[in-house]
């Protein structure tokens, strides 16, 4: 292929993809700021004829939905918070801190990464309810608190950690508690900013776990919320996509801001398996 | 404080938590599936009675579950392929010298990963609509007819397989650009002294390089494959005519819609031997697939 051909069917290639991958999103965005039942019309509009925040405020005031907004945003930032810490404290123990069985508790948790969280659903569900954490912020946070996942990408990363600089600080007379907060969490900081934006988009995006645990209106969370909207209100388009405009929105931002964290996290995931 | 007594104190609350409810729950799990657990257990336990493979033997003869899984079964055979491919050829443009903004397309291609699956759903429900959808739209241009995309048992679950690709390429992409990235640029340079051409590059030294990214993205992509339980749901609700049923679908319903706990559980221990039979049989294709692409992959 001549030079100037490749280089227009690359980059066009790539337009189209872009503008394949972009378009509903766009689309959504453009939606959300039109008139009831405008976009029921044929040809299908790009753009709201008389731009309208309506749906929106229809969204807040009478749907509820800044309640939700509110909810995914506690139940995300606690999840992140807490399973941060946890995390980061056993991944940093199963790299550098030695302990009678550590190996074979690596091996164990690396075999039970592949059982999907399905299988333990229903006892989870019932132990929750045994604990009376169903229907409260609590059903989602507390099995949140730790991730297998999580605790390998911190140990992936903490294995760099030079032996002679923890062996020096305790020379010095140091004790573990301080070594880790005044010198390992500043060391892993770069993958702790992964873990934590994974561990929040993961938690704002879950669906399943809350749409089972919470079932109060007032407890639910964005992506539930929703999809209960959207079976009552399915004619109602422009409402529809102003409240996935609300769900994505936050998430995307985060994204674009922090995708350098984001990108690496995946990759330390994935390469290590 | 002792090594060995902090070394604990570091991982006893991650291991408790996991331990608690994860390890726990999954082991009583495979319990409860060997058990009748019903709506009168959750009121009293002494309802709960041991029932053996009962369980196992009334799934196998429930015509839904048998559809629910072969509907997963297509999500997965036909999605996985799809998503990779898309993944793999975006990957290879991006890599491509002559993609003139490799950075913004990486983001723009990669922003469907990390959106909110129910609110996507959401979005592509109205750009798949028959009579003022988007897609139906761009087709009547072509001068295709209208397709009632998810009004049609035949249909219903291709737009969900295209929901789900246009979502999750972009999350492959990344991992294999990563493994283009670090392939050594002399082995091109050298096959170019001898005379490649850009194909056999491509055929001889990328492809083959990429079989290990490729047996763990098979993996991986098809293990959130059999979870399918968001789309359906929000899309279609299980129709038209259980056409879009999943096997976590039926185990939502059977679960918390009837409160049959002791057939959901079996669902989900069946759903998880099925995702684990497919893994081993990807993970020994990759190890057989020759001393000359492991060498190249390590």
């Amino acid at each position: 292929m001549r030079r100037p051909l490749a280089v227009a069917a690359v980059n066009g290639l790539l337009a189209g993809l872009a503008l394949v991958s972009a378009f509903p999103l766009l689309w959504m965005a453009s939606v959300s700021f039109m008139a009831p039942g405008e976009a029921a019309t044929v040809p299908p509009p790009l753009w709201p004829q008389a731009p309208t925040t309506a749906n929106y405020r229809e969204l807040f005031v009478r749907a509820g939905m800044l309640r939700c907004l509110f909810n995914s945003l506690a139940l995300a930032g606690a999840v992140t918070l807490l399973s941060l810490l946890f995390n980061a404290m056993a991944g940093y123990a199963f790299a550098k801190l030695r302990f009678t069985g550590r190996a074979q508790l690596l091996r164990a948790m690396m075999g039970a990464l592949v059982i999907p969280a399905q299988v333990a659903m229903m006892p989870l569900f019932l132990l929750l309810k045994h604990m009376g954490l169903v229907n409260t912020y609590g059903g989602i946070v507390v099995p949140a608190m730790a991730s297998i996942f999580g605790i390998f990408l911190v140990r992936q990363y903490a294995l760099a950690i030079p032996d002679e600089l923890l062996r020096a600080a305790r020379m010095d007379g140091a004790g573990e508690l301080r070594i880790f907060f005044r010198i390992v969490v500043p060391l892993l900081s770069p993958v702790l900013a992964s873990v934590a934006l994974l561990t929040f988009l993961g938690s704002w995006n879950d669906f399943m776990w809350p749409l089972i645990v919470l079932n109060d209106d007032r407890l639910q969370t964005l992506p539930v919320a929703l999809a209960s909207l959207s079976r009552e209100h399915a004619q109602d388009t422009e409402l529809m996509m102003a409240g996935s405009v609300v769900t994505v929105l936050p998430v995307l931002a985060l994204f674009v801001a922090l995708q350098k964290y984001y990108i690496r996290g995946l990759l330390l995931g994935a390469v290590k398996q | 404080m002792k090594p060995q007594a902090a070394a604990w104190l570091f991982v006893a609350p991650a291991l408790l938590v996991v331990g608690v409810f994860f390890v726990i729950p999954v082991l009583a799990g495979f319990a409860l599936s060997l058990t009748d657990f019903d709506i009168y257990a959750l009121a009293d336990p002494a309802n709960l009675r041991f029932a053996g493979l009962d369980n196992y033997l009334t799934l196998l003869a429930t015509p839904l579950f048998w559809q629910a899984l072969g509907n997963t079964l297509y999500f997965v055979a036909a999605g996985v392929p799809l998503s990779i491919g898309l993944s793999l050829g975006s990957a290879l443009l991006l890599h491509s010298r002559l993609a003139r903004w490799p950075g913004f397309y990486r983001t723009v291609l990669f922003a469907p990963v990390v959106t909110t699956l129910v609110a996507v759903a959401v979005v592509w429900r109205y750009l798949f609509q028959t009579r003022y959808g988007m897609v139906n739209h761009v087709l009547g241009q072509a001068g295709v007819g209208p397709v009632d995309w998810l009004g049609d048992p035949r249909t219903a679950m291709p737009a969900i397989i295209l929901l789900a690709t246009w979502k999750n390429f972009g999350y492959n992409m990344v991992i294999f650009l990563a493994a283009l990235q670090a392939i050594p640029e002399d082995i091109y340079q050298a096959a170019r002294l001898d005379g490649a051409s850009a194909r056999q590059q491509l055929v001889r030294i990328t492809l083959p390089m990429l079989k290990p990214t490729l047996a763990l993205v098979g993996i991986l992509t098809m293990a959130g494959y059999f979870q399918l339980f968001a789309e359906p749901y929000v899309m279609t609700q299980g129709g038209p005519l259980r056409s879009t049923v999943s096997v976590l679908y039926f185990m939502y319903e059977e679960g918390f819609k009837w409160w049959n706990f002791g057939i959901a559980s079996t669902a989900a221990v069946l759903l998880f031997a099925l995702m684990f039979a497919s893994t081993w049989v990807i993970a020994r294709a990759a190890r057989g697939a020759g001393p000359r692409a492991r060498q190249a992959g390590a």
